[in-house]
């Protein structure tokens, strides 16, 4: 019998194993980030600077790389970096002029209401999808739509985003450009509804990237699951809803790992959307950062690894609750 | 009192469409002339080595075969054709199946609720195999072998059917469990039940059951009386003298061959290749199911 002690001390070493896991990833991807940085061309703000106003004097430059801290070397520099995110300043973004914390804060905002509204749009149409072409194994409709998800596994997000793009918005115009507001308009009073317009493109093109997988991961389980001895015996024993009663919980498990595993790929297309549509979140953030912006790039760098993880770790906890036998994985 | 006969399968054959080029049209019929019948307070064991369709025909029964499955013969329930509809009303209530193993319940539904939603009913048929009642909050892969093999049984009982089947309930039971296993059939026929008992361990079987149908290669060879078994002569049919003669009790004597495949079956007779009485008049036809002292055969020199 397990001990009440024990009852609360697994899920206490469970947190502690995660945090730890979850601190040593952000130190290693920020060390990875930061030296690839370092070692990359037209690293600092200095060069990217004088390249554009030639005629800077040594001395001025010396004074300058001073001044940031340039001189350092990179052991140094990520130190200092480090002991300043531990207090809680993540660095000033040179290009945006403002505190990364609060750069990253706004653009969050507008990349999550993306990332969401494809998360959960790919999650809804991928397990129905799935579902559909499960219970219907080998049948004309899931060889169909077998083959149209194969298709859409092999468009590359870029092109599916330009292709809604001139379809969408430029041939049948029901959708803007891009952005996330319409051009010129006050934040303030711009409605939801005209949020949520600017919204649908790019979360459609995201969404394309994780929701064919989905759905074939989901078919391939329920094509087992419709094999299996207990859907068998469930017939025999003439019970109802077997589908529901039986199979819906035993095709989450994959559906959900997938889902939440698919953090990271949400994240790499929203960077690709958020260009392609010039909506200003994240990932637009990133890639102007990309050039010179080193507190704001190792800013997002860190963020995005942290939403990562952030997505596995969810996974993990929620197979505990679908699937008892997890729960014992000890 | 002649006891009623609770099932009744004759000239049962079912035949898989297949889509694979190449295969002669028609399909392949792994099952042929099959019959077998099994009265209240009985168990029938049905006895053949892998492939001889003895578990198709507790799926032909049950309505549970593929969806490539041709099904033509006649299968009765209490004297009458036991149509789709019917089937639809009468298993899980009056037909129920006791499956092979742990694969054949929800991973993840605790076992009480699998055995069924009525919560008193689940206690009662728990108490009868000496389940404890905590047993209903585990999940099958919490379950010991001989605790798996009891709540599979429960689910046959908690609907109390008049006829079940039960597929292979004793492989992998230490001899002790099987003993008990085979009990607990006995006992469910000692109360009505017709039992439909499919097995490989014919041995342990003939201990409990009352009569025994051979499969061989899909079909019915013959239909015996268990007591039939105590003494070679009694039986009717050469593969049953045969199976008798290779029991290690007996004279541990293997038959030349192998049971032919479905698909790839020969003409008449399906155990001639392997008979040693075989004329050319066995190759003809298939032999045609008779009575004989008590039982039934199907071999034209069974005497």
């Amino acid at each position: 019998m397990r001990t009440a002690a024990g009852a609360i001390g697994r899920p206490l070493k469970n947190v502690g194993i995660y945090l730890l896991r979850g601190v040593s990833l952000l130190l290693a991807s920020t060390i990875i980030a930061f030296f690839l940085s370092s070692i990359a061309p037209q690293d600092d703000p200095i060069h990217a600077y004088i390249q554009a106003n030639p005629g800077v004097s040594a001395e001025n430059v010396a004074r300058m790389e001073e001044y940031w801290g340039l001189n350092q070397p990179p052991v140094a520099r990520y130190v200092t970096w480090l002991k300043n995110i531990l207090s809680g300043d993540m660095g000033y973004s040179t290009s945006n002029r403002r505190p990364v914390a609060e750069v990253i804060g706004v653009r969050f905002r507008a990349s999550i209401a993306l990332m969401m509204a494809a998360w959960i749009f790919s999650g809804i149409l991928g397990f129905g999808v799935g579902c559909i072409m499960g219970r219907f194994a080998g049948r004309l409709i899931d060889r169909v739509l077998k083959r149209v998800c194969l298709v859409m596994c092999s468009i590359p997000t870029f092109w599916i985003g330009i292709v809604f793009l001139v379809f969408f918005s430029v041939t049948l115009g029901w959708f803007p450009f891009g952005l996330s507001m319409p051009i010129g308009a006050n934040p303030d009073e711009v409605s939801i509804w005209q949020r949520l317009h600017h919204l649908v493109l790019p979360a459609l093109t995201v969404s394309f990237l994780s929701f064919a997988n989905l759905a074939l991961v989901t078919r391939e389980k329920l094509a087992d699951v419709m094999e299996s001895g207990y859907i068998l015996f469930a017939k025999a024993r003439g019970e109802k809803w077997i589908l529901r009663r039986h199979a819906l919980r035993n095709i989450l498990i994959p559906a959900v790992t997938m889902q939440f595993g698919s953090f990271s790929e949400l994240f790499g297309g929203s960077v690709i959307a958020e260009n392609i549509f010039s909506y200003p979140g994240l990932g637009s953030a990133l890639t102007a950062s990309g050039k010179t912006d080193l507190p704001l790039f190792l800013g997002i760098t860190l963020f995005s690894v942290l939403f990562v993880f952030c997505g596995n770790m969810i996974a993990n906890i929620l197979y505990s609750f679908i699937d008892p036998r997890v729960k014992r994985g000890d | 009192m002649e006891k009623k006969t609770v099932l009744n399968v004759s000239n049962l054959s079912v035949t898989f469409r297949m889509y694979s080029k190449g295969m002669r049209k028609g399909g392949l019929k792994v099952i042929s002339n099959l019959s077998a019948s099994v009265r209240e307070g009985e168990i029938l064991a049905v006895a053949g080595s892998s492939g001889s369709g003895k578990s198709l025909l507790a799926h032909a029964v049950l309505g549970i075969l593929p969806r490539n499955a041709i099904v033509t013969g006649e299968i009765e329930y209490m004297g009458e054709a036991l149509t789709s509809a019917r089937l639809t009303k009468l298993r899980g209530r009056e037909i129920a199946l006791v499956p092979q193993s742990v694969e054949y319940l929800d991973p993840l539904m605790k076992v009480g609720k699998q055995v069924s939603d009525d919560k008193y009913a689940v206690k009662r048929a728990f108490e009868r195999y000496k389940l404890d009642e905590s047993v209903m909050k585990l999940f099958p892969f919490q379950l010991s072998g001989g605790m798996m093999r009891r709540v599979l049984c429960a689910t046959a009982v908690v609907t109390g059917a008049k006829l079940i089947i039960a597929d292979e309930p004793t492989p992998g039971m230490s001899e002790e469990l099987a003993a008990r296993a085979m009990k607990h059939f006995r006992d469910l026929a000692d109360a009505g039940a017709a039992v439909m008992l499919i097995t490989h361990d014919i041995d342990l079987a003939l201990r409990y059951c009352d009569r025994v149908a051979v499969f061989y290669a899909g079909t019915t060879v013959e239909t015996a009386l268990a007591s039939d078994f105590g003494n070679i002569d009694n039986l009717r049919h050469p593969y049953t003298k045969a199976l008798w003669r290779a029991m290690p009790q007996n004279d541990f004597a293997p038959t030349p061959g192998t049971q032919p495949y479905a698909g790839n079956l020969p003409d008449g007779c399906l155990f001639a290749p392997r008979c040693d009485r075989v004329t050319e008049e066995c190759t003809r036809a298939a032999p045609e199911s008779r009575t004989l002292r008590n039982g039934e055969v199907s071999c034209i020199y069974a005497d």
